[in-house]
């Protein structure tokens, strides 16, 4: 009989030692944040004032209420390219409403009901239908814009009611909006959910591995679902503040916001492949952006050249620590 | 005969000749040959960057910067022309190309040495693309009165009746058909689509082969860059803003494979057809542009889950899962 190798010890989790969470992306993240706020306050006088650093939060609070459920959806293996779509139904919808007389508590349920249904749709097509994700949104992204722009055609809809505006406009305290609480809120909120259940387990498990994830008991489908209408859902928050800051609807409402999204997303840290991410890295994503297109606004830089920033930030900040272990992999 | 239908181009092919039919029901004069004509002029552009699109989304990749490269190589192409009327248009065109395929070819790098996926690379560079255009042209547009008649109305000479524009899609759709059929490269993304890893062991450079693709799509782009410019006249930030999409789109409703492998010229070719056909009969059946958007969501949707039943057995398949196999 041959000796029976003694088991080895399997540590509950990996040591973390200091070094690792030096060199972890969130740390890269922090230094590329500070650095950015560093530069913003040298070139404009006017950037280290609490008014203004208020203003910068609605450059990313309700992008990034949706970027926590995307970031989701994506270490699960899925993307949704609707969500900005999803914004305009939500707002026209709204918009109907209030033609038609309802009151702020109901425009807020329509708008976040409509954003639940849209992204309900899109998980029953993914998951019931098994068909990719990238397509059947990129599908719902032009039927759901399209079906706001059957009904708006040229024309916008205006007068909502005056206590509307307190979701996109309002201040909880002093500089303190309502949209940077309900980001923050929703920040750990999400944090929560991915990192502290066993919910978030299964999300990175399906990541990771979707068949062994099923035959590990994981309800694959029904958790890929849940997530679309997270997604959904925070596109139909974010659809009430957008509208109410702009306080008109028009069926162009948040062009493009699908990409910023995901930019935000993947700057954080989350991987495209899926199955690996954070919501604090999701979280530094979208201050580095509130501050890189803010800071840039104040130098009056136009807005077509602060994407160049924002793309060029995305593939450094990828590239960045690929180059880097390749140079150290070789000497 | 089951062999034959049991291609989805030929039940796409069908499809467009009911929706043809249905329009002359009410307008009867779109399905005239002169208009279908029409049809196919307008819809070339569209056509030849689904051709860029499918050899890309093929290896498993997706180009997202197409309609950015498109804006960028336009602007180039049409600054020139305004500085330099006298430079011939051929020639102008191969600088498009050449533009484009330099744009291509840094998606390419990028995806090739440092193994980022191009989702992540050309949603970074659908961005800068388009700054970019800001940055060289200063925001200004250049407009049909600094373009010269030669750059407007090169491609609306006509042959045998049938504009340049047409000519040149026709003659990229038998580049392309030869490529994907006939050469040693065409079968290398095919087989990188159905399965990479047997793909690297029948001995495919995987990560060169989809730098290739990538610099053809950037030449794509290029070219349908200066068509864009000198059919619309116009040349800005703006143009084709969010187009990326529709050429996405058409590939998908051409039966082109999002997870790589599957996909044809043909169905390419019908695919763009199907959205031209559409945006063309809108107007002169009386409905409302505005529901041009809800109407190829709803057909992307619908191509897709028809698509998938299919794809299960069928495709072109050159390396075999080896479940399949045993």
């Amino acid at each position: 009989m041959t000796d029976i190798p003694a088991p080895r010890h399997i540590p509950d989790r990996l040591d973390k030692p200091l070094r690792s969470a030096i060199f972890s992306w969130e740390s890269l993240l922090v230094v590329v944040a500070a650095a950015i706020f560093a530069i913003n306050s040298f070139a404009s006088p006017y950037f280290l004032d609490p008014y203004s650093l208020s203003d910068l939060t609605f450059n990313f609070t309700e992008k990034g209420l949706i970027a926590f459920a995307m970031a989701l959806l994506i270490i699960s293996g899925e993307i949704d390219l609707s969500v900005a779509a999803i914004i305009a139904l939500a707002s026209t919808m709204m918009g109907m409403a209030v033609q038609a007389g309802a009151g702020t508590p109901e425009l807020v349920a329509i708008g976040i009901l409509v954003g639940l249904g849209c992204g309900a749709f899109n998980g029953l097509l993914v998951t019931r239908l098994g068909l990719p994700s990238i397509v059947v949104t990129i599908g719902t992204m032009s039927l759901f814009r399209g079906i706001a722009f059957i009904i708006l055609g040229d024309q916008a809809y205006k007068g909502y009611p005056e206590s509307f505006a307190f979701f996109g406009q309002g201040y909880v305290w002093w500089v303190v909006s309502f949209e940077l609480v309900l980001f923050l809120v929703a920040a750990v909120v999400y944090w929560f959910l991915l990192h502290r259940t066993s919910f978030g387990r299964r999300v990175f498990a399906i990541g990771n591995n979707p068949v062994a994830a099923q035959f590990s008991g994981v309800r694959v489908g029904r958790i890929k679902f849940i997530l679309f209408c997270l997604t959904g859902l925070m596109s139909g928050i974010a659809s009430v503040l957008i509208t109410s800051r702009l306080g008109s609807t028009r069926p162009s409402i948040a062009q493009g916001y699908e990409l910023e999204v995901i930019t935000m997303v993947v700057l954080g840290g989350v991987s495209i492949l899926g199955g690996a991410g954070s919501i604090v890295g999701v979280v530094l994503a979208a201050f580095i952006m509130g501050l890189v297109t803010f800071g840039l606004g104040l130098l009056n830089v136009p807005g077509i050249v602060m994407s160049i920033f924002i793309g060029l930030l995305l593939i450094i900040v990828i590239a960045l620590p690929i180059v880097w272990r390749r140079l150290r992999g070789n000497s | 005969m089951k062999a034959f239908l049991k291609y989805r181009e030929i039940w796409l092919a069908a499809a467009i000749i009911a929706l043809i039919g249905l329009i002359s029901t009410r307008f009867p004069a779109f399905a005239d040959p002169g208009n279908l004509r029409q049809v196919f002029n307008d819809t070339s552009i569209l056509m030849i960057l689904a051709f860029g699109q499918m050899v890309v989304i093929l290896t498993r990749s997706i180009d997202l910067s197409m309609a950015s490269n498109l804006c960028f190589t336009g602007m180039v192409v049409a600054m020139l022309n305004a500085a330099h009327p006298a430079i011939p248009i051929p020639l102008l065109i191969v600088i498009a190309l050449l533009v484009g395929l330099v744009l291509g070819a840094i998606n390419g790098l990028l995806v090739w040495r440092l193994n980022i996926p191009s989702i992540v690379v050309t949603l970074g560079t659908l961005t800068i693309y388009r700054g970019a255009t800001f940055v060289l042209s200063g925001g200004a547009w250049v407009n049909a009165d600094k373009m010269s008649p030669d750059f407007i109305g090169f491609q609306r000479a006509a042959f045998f009746g049938i504009p340049v524009l047409s000519w040149i899609a026709i003659l990229v759709i038998a580049l392309f058909f030869v490529l994907m059929t006939r050469t040693a490269l065409g079968r290398s993304i095919y087989a990188i689509g159905v399965n990479p890893t047997a793909s690297v062991y029948t001995g495919i450079d995987v990560g060169r082969t989809k730098f290739i693709v990538f610099c053809i799509s950037g030449m794509i782009g290029g070219l349908a860059g200066y068509l864009w410019i000198s059919r619309y006249v116009i040349a800005s930030v703006e143009v084709a803003n969010g187009y990326e999409l529709n050429i996405i789109a058409a590939c998908v409703i051409g039966g082109i494979s999002i997870a790589g492998g599957i996909g044809s010229v043909g169905g390419a070719v019908l695919g763009a057809l199907f959205l031209g056909i559409i945006s063309n009969a809108l107007p002169v059946i009386n409905i409302s542009p505005f529901w041009q958007m809800a109407i190829s969501g709803s057909a992307i949707i619908l191509a897709v889950v028809l698509n998938a039943r299919g794809e299960r057995q069928q495709g072109r398949i050159i390396l075999r899962k080896v479940e399949a196999v045993t």
